[in-house]
């Protein structure tokens, strides 16, 4: 039997990958799969709670947090689709016009 | 049980009239208008008169409910209506005296571009004025008592373009408010007090208290703001400056509104109130020595007008004095007649005014007038007549309720029949000397070529038809004037005093709203009230048939002399007048600028309030403070998001770096928070 604090550094290791990633990277669709890892890294930590603690409530937490996941991955990469095609580049630095 | 009426039908008539020429009027042809207009005026007369003829078999005051309108707690006002001896007799007036200035419309103002308008106006004018009189409680007067103001107000400025009409319009408005602000608290009082507006629950509840001559209580306070509220819509001292400004309006408005019908519903108002007045002593004193004063100081800025409606609009004035002066001595049946006459001849002198004003162009100095008599015969006579009744002449309708009032003024105090007396010359002199100036003499107008030029570019729409020569006026306009003058003649029988061998039919009739419900002891306390001005107690008021003949011989020896003195001055010699008033320019002056009342109220209240709005409130409050502030807080909010928009970079790594951090900062806190408890 893994202890639970397994799961949670490497649930922790996954979230601040994410973070990194999200934080450093100037693609969009990189900054995009960080997001991912890091719901994922959440997801890990619910799923290991869950077990450790006997409670079905985290798992089916994970079920609600992959549906959002699969519906904003659907939308956001619609998004840089068009941002794509508008713009000519996934930089984030030059997709900044709301900006004064 | 009474029979249904449906009194209702009276007023909605006129209404209904006023809003099919409102809505559809601008489209229709001048005949449909007019058709339309004369039948529901004239079906409100006839309503009037059915309503007359079955008078006699009515057990009275008649009530009639037609809806509920205000619910709250135990006070509750109703759609209502009322008939007594009182309402018919006001009722007869205004439709009967309304119809025919209707008629006359037709054809004073047929060539005006707005002919529907004035139609709908004068309708809606009947429908407010119905209203007020049917009312059966006081809320329902005030609604017919705002009513007619705003259907002044629409009528005096009907000519708006032109500017002297439309801020006459706005004086007489803003002036009637100050009026009505009185009344509205009078109207509070009466429901905190009495929790009621119904008349006759109000008056039941009042006929029980005694009246107040130790001091001034509840009803002195309630009666005299009612007074503050007569003397806006009837134009005494010191709320009659818009009466004569009210005169920008066409002719037959002044006729109808300023003259026969709303300017009395003050002398109606205090009428009604009687209960209320005869249980508050000095409230009944203020409403006479205001009427007096009024009546007399009118008369003499009368005297020196040469706009023959001016003569006419302070001779109204003077006369709702007369009015107000019957009903402050407690001869309220005396004001009411006097009400009546001073409709028909005061309304026909109006009618005959404008068919002057028609004859010759749309001129209204009298000193361009003269020598119309021949010219237009009608007009002369009808307006001999008129002239005639209302400086008193003997067996005309003038001369009864005057000798009335004058009488039982002097019941209450000598000061009123003698001020009364001296106003009854003035009247006789100012309206003989109009008489004179219009129809006597040589005619001083332009030459009739000139005729449809319109000097002082005011007056009348007629300032610009065609045809030429001084001419009289058409039949539908001279029909009402002769119907009105054979009124103004007889119309004071149903009147007669009984030292002239009459048996005073009219008080007799109205008794009944009168007699019932004074005070225990009020003779006394009329006795009282007037302790301080009988020094010649010795006069002994209470004196029989042959002291009053006297005194009607008295009225009449000064109804003659102002008719001397007017001969004198204006027909003998004409060159006269302007000695006299070059050998007393101060008092001329005073006179000719009405003693400078307008221009008093102007420096003492119009100017210090346009000065205070300008500077404090404008300039002061509204621009330093409240605009000051908005301003302030919408730069404020700039300066701020000036210095807080650089946190917004755009850089979208920057704003996730920075809610890591705080996700970091947040952690760390609870963490700390934790082993801390711990």
């Amino acid at each position: 039997m893994v202890s639970l604090s397994y799961y949670l550094l490497l649930s922790g290791f996954l979230f601040a990958c994410g973070v990194v990633g999200f934080l450093i990277k100037r693609n969009i669709i990189t900054i995009f799969m960080s997001i991912e890892l890091m719901l994922n890294g959440v997801n890990l930590s619910f799923v290991a709670f869950a077990a450790h603690w006997h409670v079905l409530a985290g798992q089916i937490f994970v079920f609600f947090v992959m549906v959002v996941a699969a519906a904003e991955a659907a939308v956001g990469l619609a998004i840089i689709i068009a941002v794509y095609r508008t713009r000519e580049t996934l930089n984030v630095d030059q997709v900044n016009l709301l900006k004064l | 049980m009474n029979p249904m009426l449906n009194l209702w039908l009276i007023p909605i008539l006129p209404l209904a009239g006023a809003a099919i020429n409102g809505f559809l009027g601008k489209k229709s042809s001048r005949t449909a208008v007019t058709t339309v207009a004369l039948f529901f005026s004239g079906a409100a007369f006839a309503m009037a008169l059915w309503v007359a003829l079955r008078f006699s078999s009515l057990a009275l005051p008649y009530h009639e409910y037609l809806a509920h309108w205000i619910r709250s707690g135990s006070f509750s006002v109703d759609f209502e209506f009322y008939l007594d001896q009182l309402s018919l007799v006001m009722l007869l007036v205004v439709t009967g005296v309304g119809f025919l200035i209707h008629i006359y419309s037709v054809g004073y103002i047929w060539d005006d571009p707005s002919y529907y308008r004035f139609f709908t106006y004068l309708n809606l004018f009947m429908f407010f004025m119905l209203t007020l009189i049917l009312a059966g409680n006081y809320l329902m007067l005030f609604i017919g008592w705002e009513g007619v103001g705003l259907a002044s107000y629409l009528l005096i400025g009907f000519w708006f373009t032109k500017d002297s009409a439309a801020s006459a319009g706005k004086k007489a408005f803003i002036v009637n408010r100050i009026g009505d602000f009185g009344f509205l608290i009078a109207l509070f009082l009466l429901i905190k007090h009495f929790g009621s507006l119904n008349y006759d629950r109000v008056f039941q509840s009042v006929l029980p208290m005694g009246a107040e001559t130790a001091g001034a209580g509840l009803l002195t306070a309630i009666g005299i703001l009612l007074m503050v509220g007569a003397s806006g819509k009837s134009a005494q001292i010191p709320l009659y400056i818009w009466l004569p400004d009210a005169m920008e309006g066409p002719t037959p408005v002044s006729a109808l509104i300023h003259a026969a019908t709303m300017v009395t519903a003050g002398v109606y108002m205090v009428a009604r109130s009687h209960v209320i007045f005869e249980r508050a002593p000095m409230a009944l004193s203020v409403v006479a020595i205001i009427g007096t004063l009024t009546a007399f100081f009118a008369a003499t800025i009368g005297i020196a007008q040469t706009d023959i409606k001016k003569v006419l609009a302070y001779s109204t004035v003077s006369q709702l004095g007369y009015m107000f002066m019957a009903c402050g001595v407690g001869a309220f049946s005396a004001g009411i007649f006097h009400l009546m006459t001073h409709a028909f001849f005061k309304g026909l002198l109006f009618l005959a005014a404008g068919s002057v004003i028609h004859a010759v162009g749309g001129e209204q100095d009298m000193r361009k007038m003269g020598g119309l008599r021949t010219k237009i015969p009608w007009t002369f006579w009808t307006m001999t007549a008129g002239t005639l009744a209302i400086s008193g002449i003997p067996g005309l309708a003038g001369f009864f309720s005057k000798d009335e009032i004058l009488w039982r003024a002097y019941q209450a105090s000598w000061a009123y029949w003698l001020v009364g007396l001296v106003t009854a010359f003035i009247t006789s002199f100012y309206m003989f000397r109009l008489w004179f100036m219009t129809f006597f003499g040589e005619y001083r107008g332009e030459t009739d070529a000139a005729h449809g030029h319109d000097p002082h570019g005011t007056s009348d729409a007629h300032g610009a038809h065609g045809h030429g020569g001084v001419h009289e006026s058409p039949m539908v306009m001279v029909v009402p004037l002769v119907i009105l003058a054979v009124l103004s003649v007889i119309g004071g029988y149903v009147g007669v005093p009984g030292s002239l061998g009459g048996n005073n039919h009219f008080d007799k009739f109205l008794g009944p709203v009168f007699h019932v419900g004074a005070p225990a002891g009020q003779e006394a306390a009329l006795g009282e009230k007037n302790a301080p001005e009988q020094e010649t107690e010795g006069l002994e008021p209470k004196t029989g048939a042959s002291t009053e003949l006297m005194f009607t011989g008295m009225s009449v020896l000064a109804a003659l002399l102002g008719f001397g003195l007017a001969w004198q001055l204006y027909y003998r010699n004409p060159q006269l007048p302007e000695k006299i008033a070059a050998s007393m320019q101060g008092a001329y002056q005073a006179i000719v600028h009405k003693y400078y009342v307008d221009e008093f109220y102007g420096a003492l209240i119009v100017k210090p309030l346009i000065e205070g709005s300008t500077k404090i409130l404008w300039q002061g409050v509204d621009r330093n403070i409240i605009d000051a502030a908005v301003n302030e807080a919408g730069d404020g909010a700039r300066h701020v998001s000036d210095e807080a928009r650089h946190m917004q970079s755009g850089n979208l790594r920057s704003y996730a770096g920075w809610i890591a951090a705080g996700a970091a900062v947040v952690i760390a806190f609870m963490i700390w928070k934790w082993t801390a408890v711990r």
